[in-house]
């Protein structure tokens, strides 16, 4: 039955016709199927010999995430071949849609996308459980809080001031970044700062777009990104966490570096707006915080920005923050990391790799740095 | 077998292991089980933790001599749930790595706070029979006030893993009615026989 589905799905591909929303849906089903084979597992083994099935998982590793291109790790089961179908369908047509959707009933706005020869093709994290495990302090600590709270958000109308350093300061429309430039679909692994991971299908296309139209002067040596802060719509104001309105900061070449998105959407939708609607921020290569959400200024600068994270914690947080398995947390280590939904209980955590296995991109933006002293 | 006050608070106890098992079938641990078994285990710890705490004062201002014989119960409640965290930190965090566990002792502080009151609390299970209090006597008390230092040790680790998001909304409160019951111990026994005599 799966498997005709499945066969169904690629033909449906190489003709060129969209897939029914009916079959796309399986995401859902096998993210519910998986945790709760997860879980049997994991009481199976807790009633008898824990530390020999601990073993015997030690021996048979998930697979180590791979660099951009390499093989996909030894993945299994319904899911993994519904994502290899879906991407292989489109390598052989180049048909300019999302590979991945979301399930039906989300609301949101469907995006076309053409896919990118920067996309990981490792297994993405279930939609599912990129929409409701999230880190957005505007609406709340927990990680369940954005998902819950963030439906006050108000995403139209939006417009985003590209200004500072530049000779043609702009402020575009929400509308207007929509169209700004082909929108492509980027898998990309996502590293957070806690040690978890996921692999994301964004939607964007590349922020130098937006910083070229605005013609930075020489003087811009850095870019500054600040979030949207509105008590009316965002609960999470009321706690002093870190000081508002979120503030993050790259250097001109890590903004222009063709990885780093302006990302509008992801799992062939608009974002929704836990994941940082209606515009946001993605820098694959460096922790998660770094991709600040919900967009409302970008400014080029002389001065390396104050980061929020910086100002609130100094001796945990550096301006780069890059993914580095090497630099220790002051309070944990970032040699390991869990791949949400995936990495069950009981298997060994997986090992972060250098830039988030983007190293060989972005290494040389960083050529000569001690990385220990520039975390 | 006759329903004891004992029975039921055993059965009671089993609850959170029982719902978590429920949770787990229906596939409802959530995105991150790990950290989902590694809070709740933490937070039920702390709950019979309290249920201890109050058991004393509970007989004291009521008069009431059931609550002390309740109290080795709730203590080992605390202490099964305490294990339960502990495990949560070696297995899925740490894979059992003896190396990885004593690094992440010696760099994060409040790790190493909260296995310390682990050791403690071990100690007071090992000695919560009978036997044991016969055996040691007058050191039975001594080592069993350790309990004191086990809350003291419990606020500043739950505290010190919230303080990296400078979260205390659930800390917080935990904090407080902790630091509330061990305040109790503090009132002279005067006040609490008046506290009774005009209750």
């Amino acid at each position: 039955m799966k498997s005709t589905t499945l066969s169904c799905l690629a033909r449906e591909r190489v003709l060129g016709r969209e897939p029914r929303a009916s079959e796309v849906t399986a995401q859902e089903v096998w993210a519910a199927r998986r945790r709760s084979l997860e879980a049997l597992g994991a009481l199976a083994t807790l009633g008898t010999a824990p530390l020999r099935t601990v073993a015997a998982l030690r021996a048979a590793p998930s697979g180590a995430p791979g660099a951009l291109g390499t093989a996909p790790p030894g993945v299994a089961g319904v899911a993994a071949g519904l994502t290899a179908g879906l991407t292989a369908g489109l390598g052989a047509n180049g048909v300019s849609a999302a590979s991945l959707r979301a399930p039906p009933g989300t609301g949101l706005a469907r995006l076309e996308a053409a896919p990118s020869a920067s996309s990981t093709i490792e297994k993405p994290t279930a939609h599912q459980d990129v929409t409701t495990y999230n880190n957005f302090y505007e609406f709340g600590t927990d990680k369940e809080d954005p998902a819950l709270y963030a439906k006050s958000l108000r995403t139209r109308p939006w417009s985003v001031r590209v200004e500072g350093e530049v000779a043609r300061p702009q402020t575009f429309d929400i509308e207007q970044l929509l169209k700004l430039a082909p929108l492509e679909e980027r898998i990309y692994r996502m590293r957070c700062v806690e040690g978890w991971s996921m692999v994301i299908p964004w939607i964007g296309y590349p922020l130098s777009e937006v910083l070229r139209r605005v013609e930075p002067r020489s003087q811009a040596k850095f870019v500054e990104f600040v979030t949207l802060a509105d008590r009316q719509q965002m609960p999470g104001l009321r706690s002093s966490v870190i000081q508002w309105p979120y503030t993050e900061g790259l250097r001109i070449d890590e903004a222009m570096h063709p990885l780093t998105l302006m990302c509008v959407g992801l799992y062939g939708e608009v974002l929704a707006n836990q994941n940082g609607a209606p515009v946001r921020l993605v820098v694959p290569w460096k922790y998660g915080f770094k991709s600040a959400k919900s967009l409302v200024s970008i400014r080029l600068v002389e001065k390396q920005p104050l980061t929020s994270w910086m100002r609130s914690a100094p001796q945990e947080y550096g301006f780069f923050s890059n993914v580095n398995p090497e630099v220790a947390h002051p309070r944990w280590s970032q040699a390991t990391e869990r791949r949400i939904g995936e990495d069950g209980l009981l298997s060994r955590k997986r090992k972060t790799l250098m830039f988030n296995g983007y190293a060989e991109q972005v290494a040389t933006l960083y050529a000569g740095m001690d990385l220990r002293k520039f975390y | 077998m006759p329903v004891t006050a004992g029975t039921v608070i055993v059965a009671l106890a089993l609850l959170p292991l029982a719902r978590w098992v429920v949770l787990g079938y229906t596939g409802a641990w959530g995105p991150n089980p790990a950290e989902f078994l590694a809070r709740s285990s933490g937070t039920w710890t702390l709950a019979f933790l309290a249920l201890t705490l109050t058991m004393s004062p509970l007989h004291r201002l009521s008069g009431w001599t059931q609550p002390i014989a309740w109290r080795r119960t709730l203590g080992l409640a605390c202490f099964f749930y305490a294990c339960l965290h502990a495990l949560c930190w070696a297995w899925f965090d740490q894979g059992f790595e003896a190396a990885t566990m004593l690094a992440d002792l010696a760099t994060r502080p409040f790790i190493a706070l909260g296995m310390l009151a682990f050791a403690i609390l071990c100690a007071m299970a090992l000695t919560s029979s009978r036997n044991a209090k016969r055996k040691l006597g007058k050191r039975w008390k001594t080592l069993h006030r350790g309990i004191y230092g086990v809350a003291l040790l419990v606020v500043l680790h739950y505290l010190w893993h919230k303080a990296g998001k400078n979260d205390f909304s659930e800390a917080g409160p935990w904090s407080v009615l902790l630091l509330v019951l061990l305040g109790f111990r503090l009132l002279p026994a005067a006040w609490m026989r008046r506290i009774r005599g005009a209750g």
